[in-house]
């Protein structure tokens, strides 16, 4: 019964690609003539040759393949500040993000237990979470620039901060809603407090903290384009930025396929560790 | 030596008391007094609320009495202690570990010295003791509510304790599971010389298991009304106690006292009721076979 569904799903899933696809490539080639035709002259030669040549500068599925393609032939190469390979970019998106994420796991965890485990210290931090919470992460910018004096480590910041919350709050809740029987176990089996932190607490609240991690690293991995556009450089945010000024409409779009791809990656990374440390009621 | 024996464990007026919603304390009971000798089976029986978790709590070190002391082997109870294991109601096993695990938890927390090798057998002997061989890689969830709480059980022996403390540990289980577990606790006690304190609604559980019956008084400030003394005799069979001819002495003087007395025993405490010596009383034991009812008290 689920494999026929399974079945079905993925050949509806195909199906709507192809209705995608089609769809595309049926708009780019017959809108092309209609906007160009009345088009101020300059703004025209800015747009360059497929607009003058009354082709759409919108590209189809076709050429978005192409370039992907490309791209993914040669990833790696690296010819100046300008011209990254995608691969390269990628790479240091994906380390900013690592490195931000990963700082941020060292603070919430181990704060996240202490306010779980201390009535104390949530009543008296509460107030500060309340408040830096809701803050974008991207209005920290300026003033890690102008602290740090960096723009790659301000990112990694901005990374920090951003992913840091989530995680905090849900090992926050986790640790607290810990059940008073598991802990009584280890009472009763005069389990000191520090094993009693790792082997039940923490496979306790486990379940908890890893969905905290997952929105983190959603989080995060939303940020980082936004936030390498404002700091330019290196990175696949800046790359988007840098193909829309070059007005190469095609590779924006295949940058934006990439990053959908890649913060699957990280989505799915994160559901397998999640789905390891769950434990059926 | 006898009487540590016969002072095994020592409750010697305790109380508990909980502040009032309102303002002010409640009483959940006070000055109560409560010995068990070694290897001993008591079953303490009061309606919901009236403080029976608390005085299990007490002895098993999770709670602390607001007065009083709560003695043990001749030293006051300062916390919990892998010398009292506690059954808990609802097994409150460890879902994320395996049978094998929950049990070896527990094995490893006494024997902290052991290698993992010798942790695991140990573990697995108690699992095979309470008849759980072939599912020690099981989850909790796998498992059934008996064979859940036959883990629980299983636990608590694996630590070798001088003491047993159940909170109500079949009361969730079907007529047939709790009967054989009823016969294992029994077997297993009897063997290992377990001084055990149960707590249970179930009137017949308390008479097959208990050499002694706690009965306490509704709360708040629940006293012992008497103390039981089971007539039957030590090497009872669960399907042939309701022939003894003392079995409905004993069964209607509880039922007695759970329907009306212990909401009365308050109001019209007997002459000579002394909080530190509750009467004990031993429904059955004189000539009268059928309902003694309150005739002992
Ligand atoms: N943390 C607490 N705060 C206030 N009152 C409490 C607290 N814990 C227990 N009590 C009160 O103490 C009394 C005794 O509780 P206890 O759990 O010992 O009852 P019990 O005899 O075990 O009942 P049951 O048969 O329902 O398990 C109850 O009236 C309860 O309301
Ligand atoms: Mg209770």
């Amino acid at each position: 019964m689920t494999t026929s569904l399974n079945l079905r799903a993925i050949v509806l899933s195909l199906a709507i690609l192809f209705v995608f696809l089609s769809g595309w490539h049926i708009a780019v080639q017959s809108g092309g003539g209609g906007p160009a035709a009345n088009i101020d002259p300059e703004y025209a030669k800015l747009l360059g040759q497929q607009v003058t040549q009354g082709k759409s500068a919108m590209p189809g599925p076709l050429d978005v393949g192409k370039t992907l393609w490309g791209h993914l032939a040669n990833p790696f190469y690296d010819k100046g500040p300008n011209d990254k390979g995608l691969g390269v970019q990628l790479a240091y998106s994906l380390g900013r993000v690592l490195l931000g994420y990963l700082l941020a796991v060292l603070v919430a965890i181990p704060l996240g237990f202490l306010i779980g485990m201390s009535p104390l210290i949530s009543k008296a931090l509460d107030p500060f979470i309340q408040v830096l919470k809701p803050i974008s992460p991207l209005a920290w910018m300026p003033l890690a620039l102008y602290t740090i004096k960096d723009s790659g480590i301000s990112a990694i910041f901005v990374i920090f901060i951003c992913s840091v919350w989530p995680m905090l709050l849900n090992t926050a809740f986790g640790v607290s809603a810990v059940r008073k029987e598991w802990l009584n176990v280890a009472r009763t089996l005069e389990v000191g407090p520090v094993r009693r932190a790792f082997t039940i607490i923490l496979p306790a609240a486990a379940p908890t903290i890893l969905t905290g991690m997952r929105i983190s690293i959603g989080i995060a991995w939303l940020v980082i384009v936004a936030a390498e556009m404002l700091v330019g450089g290196t990175g696949i945010g800046y790359f988007v930025w840098n193909e829309w000024n070059n007005l190469s409409i095609t590779n924006v779009i295949v940058a934006i396929f990439v990053i959908g791809v890649m913060g699957m990656v990280l989505d799915q990374t994160l559901a397998r560790f999640q789905r390891a440390v769950t434990y059926p009621d | 030596m006898t009487t540590q024996n016969d002072k095994f464990v020592s409750i010697e007026g305790i109380a508990r008391r909980y502040p009032k919603a309102g303002g002010g304390t409640t009483t959940v009971f006070e000055d109560l007094w409560f010995s068990m000798r070694k290897g001993e089976f008591a079953c303490i029986i009061g309606h919901s609320g009236c403080g029976k978790t608390t005085v299990l709590n007490i002895l098993n070190g999770l709670d602390a009495p607001d007065d009083g002391a709560a003695i043990v082997d001749g030293k006051a109870i300062e916390g919990p202690s892998l010398d009292r294991a506690v059954i808990f109601q609802g097994h409150s096993l460890l879902p994320w570990r395996t049978v094998l695990g929950n049990v070896s938890y527990a094995v490893a927390a006494r024997h902290r010295d052991w290698p993992k090798a010798k942790v695991n057998a140990h573990a697995m002997a108690f699992i095979e003791k309470v008849g759980l061989k072939g599912s020690e890689l099981k989850k909790p969830s796998e498992l059934s509510g008996g064979m859940k709480q036959r883990v629980g059980i299983a636990r608590a022996l694996s630590i070798e304790p001088k003491m047993m403390l159940m909170d109500e540990p079949f009361s969730a289980l079907d007529a047939l599971t709790r009967g054989t577990l009823q016969d294992e606790v029994r077997r297993i006690c009897l063997e290992t010389g377990q001084t055990a304190f149960m707590i249970t609604h179930d009137v017949d559980e308390a008479i097959y298991l208990a050499d002694r019956i706690v009965l306490m008084t509704n709360g708040p400030n629940a006293m012992i009304a008497e103390i039981v003394e089971n007539p039957l005799p030590r090497d009872r069979k669960r399907t042939e106690v309701h022939h003894h001819p003392g079995y409905y002495a004993i069964r209607n003087h509880l039922i007695d006292f759970l329907v009306v007395r212990s909401k009365t025993f308050k109001d019209a405490v007997p002459d000579g009721y002394d909080r530190r010596h509750p009467p004990v009383v031993r429904p059955g034991a004189d000539t009268t076979p059928e309902p003694a009812g309150r005739a002992a008290a």
